[in-house]
C-alpha cells in the first residue's frame, strides 16, 4: 500500500490505529478511581505526544540514518513556533499558513546552520550545532525581545493587526487558532459508564500530520537516498574515496529533519498560540536526543515511543503529590501508609526528574537498542514458549536449541 | 449510575447516561448548559496549584505549596483558621467554598512558560480545576495568565514582580496581589535618599530579560527623580553565574551605588561577588559605597548569607510584621511547618483566600462573576493593611515594605529587618502610567 | 588600559575554573575514551563536600534561652556547635571559619571514592559502547546525582564563605602604579587562581614524571599494545578516573565561596566545559587548559559595557561565537589530534 512493503504497511497501520484510538488507549482507568491520575488522554498531553513524536521522527532521519548527533535541533522547533505565532498575529488565525511558514522558515534556518556545521563531523559537529542553538536561545531571551517576547514568550494580543481576520472576537477576546473555522481546542466528550474519553480537533489534526510525517519517514528510510545516508553512517571515508560527495546528502537530511522540527514547532503554536524561548534551550535539544535514543535510534517507531515516554513522565509523574499518595495507600494501616508515602515521595511530584534519570540509566544499561529492543526481547521471550508446545513446533524448537 | 458521590464531571456523566452513552458534544467555545469552564458539579471544587517544583526556584515553589495546603485546610474549616479570622470580609465560613469542599491538584512549572502552560492545561482539561494559581517568575505568570484567559478560568498570580503582568500583558481573568517593579522603585527611592543623600551616582547591573528591564526602568526613574545620576546600566545574561567581570569595572566608573536588578540565583551570585570584591568597604566620591537590591526575598537572603547585611531592598511582606493578620498567619504557618512563611507563601495564601472570598460574595464560581467581585474590592486584615484590587488593571495596591539585611540575625529566617512601611498612596500610579502602557485587559472569559 | 588589565585578571580567574573542569573531562576522555556528561555533577559534589564539612563542623546541640523568644513567642532555641564543646570557642570558631580549606582534605578521599565507584560500577561497562550511549547514561547519572543532592540540601543556594582573612579585595592597581580603586581583586580569587595553577601543574607533573603517568599516557596513545605488554591498564584507568573526579571535586570545593553552591551548578558548567574541551581539542590536556583561560578572558572582555554597547548581546553569545570560529578555522580545535571523535 502507498508504495510500501508489507512490514512497513503494517507499521504504518499500527501507528494509524494507535493515533485514532489514542483517546481510548490513554484513558484506561475510570475517572473516579485513584488510578485516574495515570490517565493521559486529555487533549493537551495527547497533542504533545504526537507533536514531539513528529519532532523525534524528524531528528531520527538525521541521527538514526547518518549518525550525525545534533545538539541544536530545538532551535528549529523554536523558529517554527515563532513564525507560526507571527503568522497568527499578522495574517490569520488559520493554522495552515502558520504551519507552512514555520516549516519553510525552519528549513531555511536549518540550511544555513547545517551548511556551516556539516563542515565538521563527530563531536565537533555536535558542539557547532549546540553553539548555534544556544546562541539562538540566549538572543531570543534577551536582545531579541521585541521579536520574540523574551522571557514572557511571544503571545497574541488584543490589538494584533490581523490582515485576514478579526483582532478581537465579538466578546472582546483574542480569537483562537482554527482550521477553516474548526477551532483547534474544540473537544467532544464520550462518556461510557465511569469512563470518559475526549476527542479533540487539534489532536486529530496533529495525528493526521504525524501519520503523513511518519509515512514520509518510512519512504525516506527505504529510498536510495536513505541507503546513501546509511552508507555515510557506516563509513564516510569509503564513500568519499569512491569519488562521491556526501555533503549534499547529509545537508539534505539535516534540512529535512530541521523542517520536521519546524513542523512540530508550528503545530505546537497552533495548539497553544505562545512561543517561549525555553523551547530553544540546549536541554530541549537534549530532550529530543534522549527521546530518540530511549525509543531506539535508527528504528522507525522508536522515536515516537521515546517521545511519549518522556512527555508522560513530565506531565503525569510531576503531578503526584503527597495528598495523592495518601489517597492511594489509605487502605493500609496508618503506620504502613505513612511508610509507603515516605518511600514513594522522593520519586514523584517534585522528584520526577529523579525517576526519569534512573529510568534513563536502566534503559541505556540494559536495553542499548532502546524501548524497541525491549519490545523485541519480550517478543522473543514469548516465541521461546514454543519449546513447551507439541507437534512440529516443539521439534523445530528442539532442533534449534541443539544447534545453539 | 450506581455511584452516589458526584465528581467534577458528574453532570456530564449523568447527561450521558440519559443520552444512552452517546457522544455528548461539549465544544468549549459554545455556551453549553454549565455556562462556564469546569463548573463544579459535585460536592467538591478543585483548585490548581501550579508552582516550580524542579529547577532553581524549587524551594520557593515548595513554600508556596505549603501556603496553599494551609489555605485549603483553613477554607475547609481545619486548623486555627489563620488569616480568615482577621480578614475584613466575613464571607468565608470554613465550610469550603460555597459549601463545596476544596480539593486541589499540584503541578510543576519548571519555571518555563511552556511547561507551566502544559501543567496548567492538564489541570484544566484533566482535573477540572476552576482556578489556577502560583508561579515564581513573571514569564510563567504572563504565559499562564494568557492561557487562563483563553480557557475561561481565573488566574490568581503567585510571585510575579514585573510591571508587565498587570501592564502590557494584563488579562481580564488574571489577578495579582504581589507588588511590582514600579512600586519597588517608588518605595525605595525616599528611603535611599534619606539614608544615602540625593547626590549619588548609581551603576545598574540588570538581568537581561523582561523583568530586569522593568525593574531597571522603575528604579532608575524614581532615583533620578530625586537627584541621583545613573552612570551606567549593564545587562547580564540570565545564565551568568560568575559576575566578577561585571562587578569589577563598577569602581572605575566613579559610581558610588550599585543597583542589582537581579533575582533568584542571579541575585545571590552577583551580591556575593560584589561583597567579595570588597565594594562595601570602599570610599568613592568621599562617600561609602553602597549596594541596593530592589527585590528581596528571604530565601534569596538565605542563599547570600552574611553578604546581605545592611543592604536595602523591598519586599511584599515579611513575617516580622506585627499586625493581627500577619501574626495570625505566621502563627498557623509556623505551628504547622516549624518556620515562618516567606513572602511567596504569603501572597499565595492571600490569593487563595481572596479568590474563595470573591466566589462567596459573588455566589458563583463563574469567572466573570468572580472577577467582578474582585474588581475594585477593598479589604484589610491580610497582612498588608488596607488593600485595593484595582479594577482597571487587576493589581493590588497596598503598603510596600522597605527592608534591610539584618546585622545580627538570631536565626536562619531572621535575615531582614523592616526599615519602613511605605504607604499605599506613595506607590500608587495611574493605570495609564507609561511603565504600564500597551496591552488591554479585554473582557472576562467564562469559557464554555 | 586599566579596564583591560582588570578584565584579563578576571578572565584568568574565570578561566582557572573552566580549565580545571575541562582538565578532568579531558583526562577521562583521553584515557578512557568516555564522554562524561556527569563531570559537571562531580564538580557540584565537590562544592557540596565543602557545604557538608561546614555543616558537620557546625553540628550543634540546642539550649533553651528563656530570656529571648522566637517568632512564635516560644523561648528561643540557641544552637551551640559541638565544635565549641570539643575545642573551646576560639579554636572551634576558627575551625568553622576555615571549613572550606579544610574541605580540601575532606573532599579528596570522598571524590576518589565517588570516582572509583562510578568507574567500576557504571563507566567500565560503557568502554565499548557508542559515544551516544555514554552521553545518555552519564547524563542520566548527572540528573540522578543532582536530584539526590537537591533532596538533601534543597534547591536554594547555600552560602559557604571563605575564611575571614580572605574576605574583601586588595588594590592590585595601586600596587603597580595605577590610581586607587581602579583595579581591585578579591583575595579568595587569587587563592583560587594559585590553587588551580598548582593542581594543573601537579597533574601534568604526575603524567610526565611518574611511571604510572607514563603507562597511562601510553595507554592513551595505544591501549591495546599496552595491554599486550601485560600491563594491567584497567586498574590504572580506574585510578585515573578517580583522579579526574578529584580534580573536578577540588575545583568545586574551592569554588564554593565564589558562588554559593546549588544543586544545578554542575549543569550550568556542563555545556561550557564541553565547549572548552572541544575548542582545546578533544583529548589534549594542554589544549583544555589553554582553551579554558582563553574563553575566560574573552568572556570577560565581552562583558565590558563599552563592548556590549557596541554589539548588543555579545556577552550572551561570545563563548559560542569563539567556539564556532575556532572549530571552522581549526578543524580539531586548538591542539586536537587527528582522528579523535570524528566518527
Amino acid at each position: 500500500m502507498f508504495g510500501l512493503d508489507k512490514t512497513d504497511t503494517k507499521l504504518l497501520l499500527i501507528v494509524a490505529v494507535l493515533c485514532l484510538f489514542a483517546p481510548f488507549i490513554l484513558n484506561p482507568f475510570p475517572t473516579s478511581s485513584g488510578l485516574a491520575q495515570f490517565n493521559a488522554g486529555y487533549p493537551d498531553l495527547m497533542q504533545r505526544f504526537v507533536i514531539f513524536g513528529i519532532f523525534a521522527v524528524g531528528f531520527n532521519i538525521l541521527f538514526g540514518l547518518t549518525g550525525y548527533l545534533s545538539f541544536g535541533h530545538a532551535a528549529f522547533l523554536g523558529v517554527g513556533s515563532y513564525s507560526a505565532v507571527w503568522m497568527f498575529k499578522l495574517l490569520s488565525m488559520n493554522v495552515i499558513p502558520a504551519i507552512l511558514l514555520s516549516v519553510l522558515l525552519s528549513g531555511v534556518f536549518a540550511l544555513i546552520i547545517g551548511y556551516v556545521s556539516l563542515r565538521r563531523s563527530g563531536i565537533y559537529f555536535s558542539i557547532l550545532t549546540l553553539a548555534f542553538a544556544q546562541m539562538s536561545f540566549a538572543l531570543a531571551y534577551s536582545v531579541f525581545t521585541p521579536i520574540t517576547g523574551g522571557e514572557t514568550g511571544l503571545q497574541l494580543a488584543l490589538d494584533d493587526p490581523r490582515i485576514l481576520g478579526i483582532s478581537q472576537t465579538a466578546g472582546g477576546n483574542i480569537p483562537v487558532p482554527a482550521l477553516f473555522g474548526l477551532e483547534m481546542r474544540a473537544s467532544w466528550d464520550l462518556v461510557l459508564g465511569d469512563w470518559q474519553f475526549t476527542f479533540n480537533a487539534g489532536y486529530y489534526l496533529c495525528a493526521l500530520i504525524l501519520l503523513a510525517a511518519f509515512y514520509m519517514a518510512i519512504r525516506i528510510f527505504r529510498s536510495p537516498f536513505g541507503m546513501m545516508l546509511r552508507a555515510v553512517k557506516s563509513n564516510q571515508q569509503r564513500m568519499n574515496y569512491t569519488g562521491l560527495n556526501t555533503k549534499p546528502y547529509t545537508l539534505a537530511a539535516f534540512v529535512i529533519s530541521g523542517m520536521y522540527a519546524g513542523l512540530a514547532g508550528g503545530l505546537m503554536a497552533s495548539m497553544d498560540p505562545l512561543a517561549g524561548a525555553e523551547r530553544m534551550q540546549w536541554t530541549a535539544s537534549g530532550e529530543v536526543v534522549l527521546m530518540t535514543i530511549l525509543g531506539g535510534a535508527g528504528t522507525l517507531i522508536g522515536p515516537v515511543l521515546g517521545a511519549g515516554f518522556i512527555k508522560y513522565f513530565e506531565n503525569i509523574f510531576s503531578k503526584l503529590n503527597d495528598n495523592v499518595l495518601h489517597g492511594w495507600f489509605a487502605f493500609m494501616p496508618d503506620g504502613l501508609e505513612n511508610l509507603m508515602v515516605t518511600i514513594v515521595h522522593p520519586f514523584v511530584g517534585k522528584g520526577w526528574h529523579l525517576t526519569l534519570g534512573i529510568l534513563f540509566m536502566l534503559v541505556v544499561i540494559f536495553l542499548p537498542g532502546g524501548l524497541v529492543e525491549g519490545g523485541q526481547r519480550v517478543g522473543r521471550l514469548f516465541r521461546r514458549r514454543d519449546i513447551k508446545s507439541t507437534g512440529p513446533e516443539a521439534e523445530a524448537a528442539q532442533q534449534r536449541n541443539a544447534a545453539e | 449510575m450506581s455511584k452516589s458521590n458526584f465528581t467534577r464531571r458528574g453532570v456530564l456523566r449523568t447527561g450521558a447516561m440519559t443520552a444512552g452513552g452517546l457522544a455528548l458534544p461539549t465544544i468549549l467555545t459554545a455556551a453549553s448548559h454549565s455556562g462556564f469552564t469546569n463548573a463544579p458539579a459535585g460536592a467538591t471544587v478543585t483548585l490548581g496549584f501550579n508552582v516550580p517544583q524542579t529547577g532553581p526556584y524549587a524551594d520557593e515553589g515548595a513554600d508556596e505549596l505549603r501556603a496553599y495546603e494551609l489555605a485549603v485546610e483553613h477554607l475547609n474549616g481545619g486548623g486555627d483558621g489563620g488569616m480568615m479570622g482577621t480578614f475584613s470580609s466575613n464571607a468565608l465560613q470554613g465550610n469550603g467554598i460555597l459549601g463545596k469542599k476544596v480539593e486541589y491538584v499540584t503541578g510543576d512549572t519548571q519555571t518555563k512558560s511552556d511547561a507551566a502552560r502544559a501543567s496548567a492545561k492538564s489541570m484544566i482539561e484533566k482535573d477540572g480545576a476552576i482556578m489556577i494559581t502560583g508561579g515564581s517568575s513573571s514569564g510563567v505568570a504572563v504565559a499562564v495568565q494568557a492561557l487562563c484567559q483563553e480557557a475561561g478560568v481565573i488566574f490568581m498570580a503567585g510571585l510575579t514582580h514585573s510591571n508587565d503582568t498587570t501592564g502590557k500583558d494584563k488579562r481580564a481573568n488574571g489577578f495579582r496581589h504581589f507588588f511590582n517593579s514600579y512600586m519597588s522603585g517608588a518605595a525605595l527611592a525616599p528611603v535611599l535618599e534619606k539614608m544615602y543623600g540625593s547626590d549619588r551616582k548609581a551603576y545598574h547591573l540588570t538581568a537581561d530579560y523582561n523583568w530586569g528591564y522593568t525593574t531597571e526602568e522603575a528604579v532608575k526613574s524614581s532615583t533620578e527623580a530625586m537627584g541621583w545620576e545613573t552612570v551606567n546600566t549593564v545587562k547580564t545574561p540570565l545564565t551568568q553565574t560568575d559576575f566578577s567581570s561585571y562587578i569589577a569595572p563598577v569602581l572605575q566608573s566613579g559610581a558610588d551605588v550599585l543597583v542589582l536588578n537581579h533575582y533568584g540565583g542571579n541575585m545571590v551570585n552577583s551580591l556575593t561577588n560584589a561583597v567579595q570584591f570588597g565594594l562595601r568597604d570602599k570610599q568613592v566620591n568621599g562617600k561609602n559605597f553602597e549596594i541596593v537590591v530592589p527585590l528581596y526575598s528571604r530565601l534569596m537572603a538565605k542563599g547570600a548569607g552574611a553578604n546581605v547585611k545592611g543592604i536595602f531592598g523591598s519586599t511584599n511582606w515579611h513575617w516580622s510584621l506585627q499586625d493581627e493578620g500577619s501574626k495570625a498567619f505566621v502563627k498557623s504557618f509556623g505551628t504547622k511547618y516549624g518556620f515562618p512563611p516567606s513572602q511567596a507563601a504569603h501572597t499565595c495564601y492571600v490569593q487563595t483566600l481572596l479568590y474563595a472570598d470573591a466566589v462567596e460574595r459573588a455566589g458563583s464560581f463563574a469567572p466573570c462573576a468572580v472577577a467582578e467581585a474582585l474588581e475594585g474590592y477593598e479589604f484589610d486584615g491580610l497582612g498588608n493593611g488596607k488593600t485595593l484590587y484595582r479594577a482597571e488593571d487587576h493589581q493590588c495596591f497596598k503598603d510596600v515594605l522597605v527592608v534591610k539585611g539584618k546585622e545580627n540575625p538570631t536565626s536562619d529566617f531572621d535575615l531582614l529587618e523592616i526599615v519602613e512601611v511605605t504607604p499605599a498612596s506613595q506607590v500608587t500610579y495611574a493605570p495609564d502610567h507609561p511603565q504600564f502602557s500597551g496591552g488591554a485587559l479585554g473582557t472576562c472569559n467564562n469559557g464554555a | 588600559m586599566d579596564a583591560i588589565i582588570l578584565q584579563i585578571l578576571n578572565g584568568l580567574d574565570k578561566g582557572s575554573a573552566y580549565a580545571l573542569i575541562a582538565l578532568g573531562l579531558t583526562l577521562i576522555f583521553g584515557t578512557l575514551g568516555v564522554v562524561n556528561f556527569a563531570h559537571g555533577a562531580l564538580f557540584m559534589i565537590g562544592a557540596f563536600c565543602a557545604v557538608t564539612l561546614s555543616r558537620i563542623l557546625t553540628l550543634s546541640r540546642t539550649t533553651i534561652d528563656e530570656t529571648q523568644t522566637d517568632f512564635l513567642g516560644n523561648p528561643l532555641k540557641v544552637e551551640v556547635p559541638y565544635a565549641h564543646d570539643f575545642f573551646g570557642p576560639v579554636v572551634g570558631d576558627a575551625l568553622i571559619d576555615w571549613a572550606v580549606p579544610l574541605a580540601i582534605l575532606f573532599s579528596i578521599p570522598v571524590m576518589l571514592l565517588v570516582g572509583f565507584v562510578m568507574e567500576r560500577g557504571l563507566i567500565k561497562h560503557f568502554y565499548k559502547r557508542p559515544h551516544a550511549d555514554q552521553i545518555l547514561v552519564t547524563f542520566g547519572l548527572a540528573i540522578v546525582l543532582q536530584e539526590v543532592i537537591k533532596y538533601f540540601y534543597g534547591a536554594n543556594p547555600i552560602p559557604t564563605p571563605a575564611p575571614d582573612v580572605f574576605r574583601g579585595s586588595f588594590d592590585f592597581g595601586a600596587m603597580v602604579g595605577f590610581e586607587a580603586n581602579q583595579i581591585i581583586y578579591p583575595y579568595w580569587r587569587l587563592v583560587y587562581f594559585a590553587f588551580a595553577a598548582l593542581i594543573i601543574g601537579a597533574v601534568f607533573a604526575f603524567l610526565q614524571f611518574t611511571t604510572f603517568g607514563m603507562v597511562v599516557r601510553a595507554g592513551m596513545a595505544d591501549r591495546e599494545t599496552v595491554g599486550l605488554l601485560g600491563i594491567d591498564i584497567d586498574r590504572r584507568f580506574t585510578i585515573m578516573f578517580g583522579i579526574a573526579a578529584a580534580v573536578a571535586g577540588l575545583a568545586g570545593v574551592m569554588y564554593a565561596p565564589i558562588n554559593s553552591p546549588n544543586y544545578h551548578m554542575g549543569m550550568d558548567f556542563l555545556v561550557l566545559s564541553f565547549v572548552v574541551v572541544v575548542v582545546g581539542g578533544m583529548g589534549s590536556l594542554p589544549g583544555a587548559v589553554l582553551a579554558g583561560f582563553l574563553l575566560g578572558i574573552l568572556e570577560s572582555f565581552a562583558s565590558m559595557s563599552a563592548v556590549i554597547d557596541l554589539i548588543p548581546g555579545i556577552n550572551q553569545v561570545i563563548i559560542y561565537l569563539v567556539a564556532i570560529t575556532i572549530l571552522l578555522t581549526r578543524p580539531r580545535g586548538l591542539m586536537g589530534r587527528k582522528g579523535v571523535m570524528e566518527d
